[in-house]
């Protein structure tokens, strides 16, 4: 199937093509995906807002025919709480790098977390900064090298799934761009949750950290993660460290109950207003009941 | 008089910044004048003790610092001792009796012409049922010994500033304080006794 | 409880702080993200309070870098948001300011200043944030920065900020300072239909026909709010009409003069400023916040003494009134600058007056006002050489 005629079109800027990615490049496997699993979910699509930082993964919000916001780096999720809070109406994902939403961003992705904001984050790992040409990052492999660990890399990475479950995140999945259906599907429930989701994308970045580390082109790293993947529902995310090399855990980490930021907030203030808290507080245990 | 500065000060815990407010919010909202309050003290910062300015008048106040008080009240020695040289000629020295003692060792310290009394508010508060409203009685006190904002309007200032529970109490002080003013005598300020 | 009212009419006793929040109600504001700071905190509190009685929203984020992009993102939801903080915290809201001017995002943000660099001073009064409001994000871009000196005028400016940014659709700044956020003065409040509110120009026309950075005539482009089905792309890199991305060298020049253009050429609409015996004088005085306030007594006591000077107070800081420096500039001897830091809006003036009449700093670097004297004694010094 050639691009003009994908029927995926109307959710996507063909006018912004071509895009910027590199030949081989995940990223553009990860922000199909997500459209798929939006055009499938059916939600009003001219509710769904796209929030990125800066990255080469954060490029999704400007080829996808919603409303985009390119915020700055490291500052997706809190722009997109303003944005949720605002508007509660409208579904909100967070689409970016693991250096824009771990390093820079970090200290707000752990807050969004623990607060259980109602939004959506997808994180395309690809273990390296690729836009700035390749320097090391949070999500870095030991020993791995970058054009700023031109020895290999001494810091320990973030585990992302352990962060953001430790964090108070309610759902919380890692796959990876060769497992296109898995990710669809892990979109989907993900946007779906209520509350703060954490979906990691393991990805190559062919020009930044293959290369450099000798791990061939893309191909071979879809190779790896089809071979050394272990999909372990239900896991410990703190035992889904990632070694260069090793073996992959993937799979829904976390997928529990917890109220959101705005139904704490809501029930809160309800102690003390009449209105507007109590009306949607009721409306709340009402749904609730009606799931039980 | 159209303007009045005043300057209460003691230590903190005192409600110094609360009776400042509410001599102000008096003015302001209840009298319908102008007035400014301030903690700080301006250009003459100094010391860990507590302050508060406030500025009465029917012009706007473009200034917020009171250099020459009309009002001093001192809840406090060392208040007293930083303070008391700066009150005009005419104005009105309220000393919180316990707390201060008059002799400094310096016959020119207050000017002359200003009206000094002294009132064991502390004391009276306590018998009333809380030190904490010695501020009020002392502000009862000084509405009856100057014109400065109107009982009335001081007790509207008391009555939305505080919490319920608070209110009857303070009311009391009030007018506990302003009865022993009215006992020294009433006096338009600039007329000294 | 019931829902309280959002103006709250009437005459009161607030503090400068208090003021700006209950004008930022009255301005239409609906939601608040900020971080704790002295002198400032108690625009946060007021907020926590007052926007739940009211339906809005209160959050305090993790930092003010967070805070500043949670009001932008409010804004593009449709929301009227605001911020406020002191210098360290003005200082991390730098990178997100320039992506509200560049996104052309109305918001207001409040700077409470207090003496600097650094920690510095966090409870005695500053100005030393002058001139990083106005040049402290990376690039070229004009802003609007209003200075209050009264908590009558934290009120009202938080007010007019929060329209000017709405009518030219950028971040308006109001710089304020510790004096000017805890005073506690008269502050009258008038009824609701009495003020004047504006709010952004909407595009309402079909999806097709839109195009988020195409401006209209006054240089400002209609906007629309995410979820309202225009599915727009918005972005702080250099972008087109379309809102894409650009690296063409025209393009960057279209965006950033038309940027700087719709300060510039509506600096009439935006100055603000008072006067007092200008009309006579050969010294004019020219201050804002706080250290307006203490030139107004040098001045009372200037005029006492038979001289004849002049005070001029901005309220509108930036734009500069460039224009009105230049014209007095013709006519009087001298201007003399009092402001808590070591020399940054007697810059402008001095650029203004460009040797035309002398100007003369009269500089602290905050932690208390001026004494009125240390003026006056300027003043005539201009009067005896
Ligand atoms: C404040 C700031 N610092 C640095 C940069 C430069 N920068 C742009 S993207 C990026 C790293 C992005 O890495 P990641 O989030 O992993 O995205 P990727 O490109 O790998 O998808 C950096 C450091 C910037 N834009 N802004
Ligand atoms: S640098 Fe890496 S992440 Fe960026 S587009 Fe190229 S391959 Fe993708
Ligand atoms: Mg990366």
């Amino acid at each position: 199937m050639t691009e003009a005629q994908h029927p995926l079109d109307h959710l996507l800027r063909a006018d912004r093509l071509p895009h910027i990615w590199c030949p081989g490049c995940g990223i553009g496997i990860a922000m199909r995906c997500l459209v798929l699993a939006l055009e499938e979910l059916g939600r009003p699509l001219d509710r769904v807002v796209v929030v990125s930082g800066i990255g080469c993964s954060a490029r999704v919000a400007g080829y996808v025919r919603l409303d985009g916001f390119h915020t700055t780096h490291g500052r997706a999720i809190p722009f997109a709480t303003g944005l949720k809070l605002a508007n509660p109406d409208l579904t909100v994902i967070v689409f970016s790098g693991d250096g824009d939403l771990a390093a820079i961003g970090g200290n707000h992705l752990i807050h969004a977390a623990r607060r259980n904001l109602d939004l959506t984050v997808i994180c395309v790992n690809n273990f390296i900064y690729g836009m700035t040409g390749g320097q090391f990052g949070p999500t870095t492999p030991l020993a791995a090298r970058s054009t700023t660990t031109p020895y290999g890399n001494f810091e320990p990475p973030f585990n992302l799934p352990a962060l953001v479950a430790a964090s108070g995140a309610v759902y919380v999945a890692r796959w990876t761009v060769f497992h296109v259906r898995r990710l669809i599907a892990a979109f989907q429930e993900a946007i779906a949750k209520k509350g703060f989701s954490f979906v990691e994308v393991l990805s190559p970045c062919p020009t930044g950290y293959l290369r450099r580390n000798k791990l061939g082109e893309a191909l071979e790293m879809m190779r790896y993660f089809k071979a050394q993947s272990e999909i372990r529902h239900g896991a410990d995310p703190a035992e889904a460290g990632i070694e260069m090399g090793g073996k992959l855990i993937l799979g829904k980490f976390v997928d529990i109950e917890r109220p959101t930021y705005q139904e704490r907030m809501r029930k809160q203030l309800a102690m003390f207003f009449i209105e507007p808290y109590a009306e949607k507080v009721r409306e709340e245990i009402e749904a609730e009941e009606v799931e039980s | 008089m159209s303007r009045w500065e005043v300057k209460i000060a003691g230590f903190g815990g005192q409600g110094i910044i609360l009776a400042g407010y509410l001599l102000g919010k008096a003015a302001a909202v209840y009298d319908r004048r102008h007035a400014t309050m301030v903690q700080s003290y301006g250009p003459e910062a100094r010391g860990s003790a507590c302050a508060s300015q406030v500025i009465i008048a029917d012009e706007p106040i473009y200034y917020p610092y009171v250099t020459e008080p009309d009002v001093l009240i001192a809840m406090s020695q060392e208040a007293y001792m930083k303070f008391a040289a700066e009150v005009k000629p005419g104005g009105l020295l309220l000393i919180e009796r316990d707390l201060v003692a008059l002799d400094t060792g310096r016959s020119d310290f207050v000017r002359s012409g200003v009206r000094l009394h002294a009132l064991s508010a502390t004391k009276i508060a306590e018998e009333l049922g809380h030190r904490i409203v010695a501020n009020i009685v002392m502000l009862g006190f000084l509405c009856a010994l100057a014109p400065i904002v109107s009982p009335s309007g001081m007790k509207e200032a008391l009555r939305s500033s505080l919490p319920k529970s608070a209110i009857e109490l303070n009311l009391l002080a009030f007018e506990t304080g302003y009865e022993r003013g009215l006992q020294v005598g009433y006096n338009l300020a600039g007329n000294p006794s | 409880m019931k829902r309280g009212p959002a103006v709250l009419t009437g005459v009161h006793f607030f503090n400068g702080d208090v003021a700006c929040a209950e004008g930022a109600l009255a301005a239409g504001c609906r939601f608040f993200a900020g971080y704790p700071i002295t002198p400032a905190t108690e625009i946060a509190e007021r907020m926590a309070e007052r926007l739940p009685e009211i339906g809005g929203t209160f959050i305090q984020m993790e930092d003010e870098i967070a805070s500043l992009s949670a009001v932008l993102g409010a804004s593009w939801a449709g929301v009227k948001a605001m911020t406020a903080t002191s210098g360290p915290g003005f200082s991390l809201m730098m990178e997100n300011l320039g992506f509200g001017y560049m996104t052309e995002t109305p918001c207001v943000i409040v700077n409470v200043q207090r003496g600097g660099p650094s920690t510095g001073l966090p409870t005695l009064v500053g100005q030393g944030d002058m001139m990083q409001a106005r040049w402290g994000s990376h690039g070229d871009y004009e802003t609007i920065v209003l200075a209050p000196s009264s908590a009558q005028e934290m009120f009202d400016l938080t007010i007019a900020a929060f329209n000017l940014s709405e009518k030219y659709r950028l971040p308006v700044l109001l710089l304020s300072d510790a004096v000017i956020g805890h005073i506690t003065e008269r502050v009258v409040i008038p009824a609701e239909e009495e003020i004047p509110i504006v709010n952004r120009k909407k595009f309402a026309g079909p999806r097709e026909a839109y195009l988020p950075y195409l401006p209209d005539e006054d240089l400002v482009p209609p906007m629309v709010a995410a979820g309202e089905g225009y599915r727009v792309y918005i972005t702080g890199l250099t972008h087109d009409e379309r809102g894409y991305p650009s690296t063409s060298p025209e393009v960057q020049e279209r965006l950033v003069r038309r940027l700087v253009e719709k300060i510039r050429r509506n600096a009439r609409d935006i100055i603000r400023m008072e006067e007092r015996g200008v009309e006579d004088a050969e010294v004019v005085l020219v201050a804002y916040g706080i250290s307006a306030r203490v030139a107004y007594r040098a001045m009372e006591l200037a005029r006492a003494a038979g001289r004849r000077v002049g005070w001029l107070r901005l309220i509108t800081v930036w734009p500069f009134p460039e224009e009105r420096i230049r014209d007095l500039a013709t006519r009087v001897r001298a201007f003399i600058v009092p402001e808590l830091n070591l020399g940054q809006i007697v810059r402008e003036v001095e650029r203004c007056a460009a040797g035309r009449a002398r100007t003369i700093p009269v500089l602290r670097p905050g932690g208390a006002v001026h004494d009125p004297r240390e003026i006056l004694a300027i003043i005539e010094e201009t009067f005896h050489d």
